[in-house]
């Protein structure tokens, strides 16, 4: 069976600074796979190259089969890939509502296209969010639980509810793969329970997910693969447990290194 | 709904005013301020409509405020158009001005903020250099509109009422694209253009067709002021102050609301015309104009009407938000989420007067 996500021999550097050298990363259908690695190993750059924001130097990215390379942001959207931001980025001069009906406006063809009236969906003056974008929104508030929100502006939520609410426009135009980037980093243990639970019931009706975090409990317990990335390489990928166990993966965070190179970090490469 | 009703009837009274004001007002000063007044509620107004919605600040209107101009004057100098029949000369300049629009968009575009500011000044001044030293536009000497064959009785009445309905037309476009999904893909493009197409939204059509729509608006405004002026030159046509006078507008009001430039216009357009009046100096005021800008933005950056009606907002939220036990809510910024499946009704609002 093809992977829903495939990204073959990835290259990418900057300037001088390798952050990708030929890796690659497997996603199967209804997982959920973690990657993850130490700073500037080049797992956000993996992201921003399989979500069109940055241009492979060389490597090949496909979804279910069909290659998407290089594709630009807005169309990788639209063939299905969602993705959140390790620094949260949301709209925070419109309404938490509107936001999330940014992205409701990209349902993919022969998708609830405003109850039964084609046209609505080609109409660009029509009134943004018909009745059924807007029901669906705010189930999706609700399921994140920040719906008691959705007529404030974005720009008064709190940094953990600003992360739920980039989490639910991912979701309101139905994508089969997530990506999420960090969506533990820098919130509270109780809201990274809340967040998991959230993942695992996604999960459980079908949603694929593909996931970078340094919350290593976080990761072992949700994933049921990981990719270890290493300087743009990776060292090891396998069921969370085996991973843990792999003496390059320690290597790749403790840098204990016979050649004396240490981990110091390359941080410009993220 | 009482907030709705103070909307809309303060919106009739508007409409109505704006309507009574040449009966009301009978002498020629006024009457040319009056079209004065509703040309640039329609230029703000449909400046805004590109800048105020997506954020790319334009300094280069001028472009389409003057060829709207040129357009009409050159089509009826070459096919001969007089009397009234040059109204219908409009949808040409609106045309015109549009097509100008796509190659200004295709290269401005193709930067952001600060940068796109920058080429659009550039892209002004090109124009009005061309427009000064080519045949058609018959450089420096500028071109006389035909004669219209109004009694001077009537003349500003009747101009001020096209003027009018064009700002109608502006407002009521502006209004439509707001609430549209289109304006709130250029709104999300404002907040943050690479989320936005993130989330599916192509960036350069979005704002290529806020651009073309907003210079054909500004292109009918050029051409209805160069009706009733009389003649165009390159310097009126293409000039410097109407761009920062459009801008300043729509900052005044309020960047990206409806009303804001409504506003903004019909405060700024009397208040500049009673300096350059009263100081006798029409550099005077240009100082003065250009303190002014400072100042809002300084002061007031968001505008008038976004301010409060952010404060409305999250006063609004506020009132809705309040857990349903007790109506006192906590006061300490709480976790969104407690932890388990599914929160109680816990604490209400965190935050909301953060900033």
């Amino acid at each position: 069976m093809t992977p829903l996500l495939r990204a073959e021999q990835v290259s990418k550097s900057f300037g001088g600074v390798q952050a990708l050298n030929g890796a690659g990363i497997e996603v199967a259908e209804g997982s959920i796979a973690g990657l993850i690695g130490p700073n500037g190993s080049g797992k956000t750059t993996l992201f921003n190259v399989i979500t069109g924001y940055e241009r492979v130097d060389a490597g090949e990215v496909y979804l279910a089969g069909q290659r998407i390379t290089n594709a630009p942001p807005h169309k990788v959207f639209a063939l299905g890939i969602g993705r959140t931001f390790q620094l949260t980025r949301i709209f925070p001069r419109l309404t938490v509502l509107e936001n999330m009906l940014v992205a409701a406006q990209h349902q993919r063809p022969g998708e609830r296209a405003g109850s039964g009236r084609p046209w609505r969906a080609r109409n660009p003056l029509a009134r943004a969010g018909g009745p059924a974008a807007r029901r669906r929104a705010m189930e999706l508030l609700e399921f994140t639980g920040i719906a008691r929100h959705a007529g404030a502006l974005a720009d008064t939520l709190s940094y953990g509810q600003r992360k739920l609410l980039e989490l639910a426009y991912v979701l309101v135009a139905d994508p089969q793969l997530v990506l999420l980037d960090e969506p533990a980093g820098g919130v509270n243990p109780s809201l990274i329970n809340h967040l998991a639970g959230r993942i695992r019931e996604l999960n459980a009706a079908g949603r694929t997910f593909l996931i970078v975090e340094h919350n290593m409990e976080f990761v072992m317990e949700l994933c049921d693969r990981v990719t270890v990335l290493d300087y743009g390489t990776v060292v090891a990928s396998g069921p969370p447990q085996q991973v843990r166990d792999d003496p390059r993966v320690l290597d790749a965070y403790l840098g204990v290194d016979v050649h004396g190179e240490g981990a110091s970090g390359d941080g410009a490469g993220r | 709904m009482t907030l709705a009703r103070l909307r809309y009837g303060g919106l009739a009274v508007l409409v109505a005013a704006a309507i009574a004001f040449p009966l009301a007002v009978t002498n020629q000063e006024a009457a040319t301020l009056g079209f004065d007044a509703m040309i640039f509620v329609a230029a703000a107004a449909a400046w805004n409509m590109f800048s105020g919605y997506s954020g790319y600040i334009s300094l280069g209107h001028a472009v389409f405020f003057g060829s709207g101009a040129y357009a009409a004057g050159i089509a009826a100098r070459d096919w001969q158009v007089t009397g009234a029949a040059i109204f219908a000369l409009l949808p040409l300049s609106a045309a015109v001005a549009a097509l100008i629009a796509v190659p200004f968009g295709l290269v401005a575009l193709r930067v952001r903020r600060h940068t796109f500011v920058v080429v659009t000044i550039a892209i002004f001044f090109i124009f009005q250099l061309v427009a000064s030293n080519i045949a058609v536009t018959n450089g420096t000497s500028g071109l006389n509109a035909p004669f219209l064959l109004w009694s001077p009785v009537t003349f500003d009445d009747r101009f001020y009422y096209v003027a009018l309905a064009l700002a109608v037309l502006a407002v009521a476009l502006s209004w439509l694209i707001r609430g549209s999904r289109f304006g709130l893909q250029l709104r999300a493009i404002r907040d943050d253009e690479d989320r936005a197409a993130g989330l599916g939204v192509r960036a350069m059509p979005v704002k290529l067709a806020a651009l073309v729509i907003s210079g054909a608006v500004t292109g009918l405004a050029g051409a209805v002021w160069f009706f009733f002026i009389g003649q165009v030159y390159p310097q009126s046509a293409y000039d410097p102050i109407f761009d920062l006078t459009v801008a300043l507008m729509a900052f005044l009001g309020g960047l990206g609301s409806v009303a804001g430039p409504v506003l903004g216009a019909l405060v700024l357009e009397p208040a500049q015309q009673y300096l350059t009046q009263q100081l006798n100096n029409a550099y005077l005021s240009e100082i003065l104009l250009g303190v002014i800008f400072l100042l809002v933005i300084l002061v007031l950056p968001r505008g008038v009407i976004p301010t409060a009606g952010e404060r409305l907002t999250a006063w609004r939220a506020m009132r809705m938000a309040p857990a349903p036990a007790g109506g006192a809510a906590p006061s300490l910024p709480a976790p969104p989420a407690t932890a388990g499946e599914d929160r109680p009704a816990g604490p209400a609002h965190a935050r909301e007067q953060s900033r």
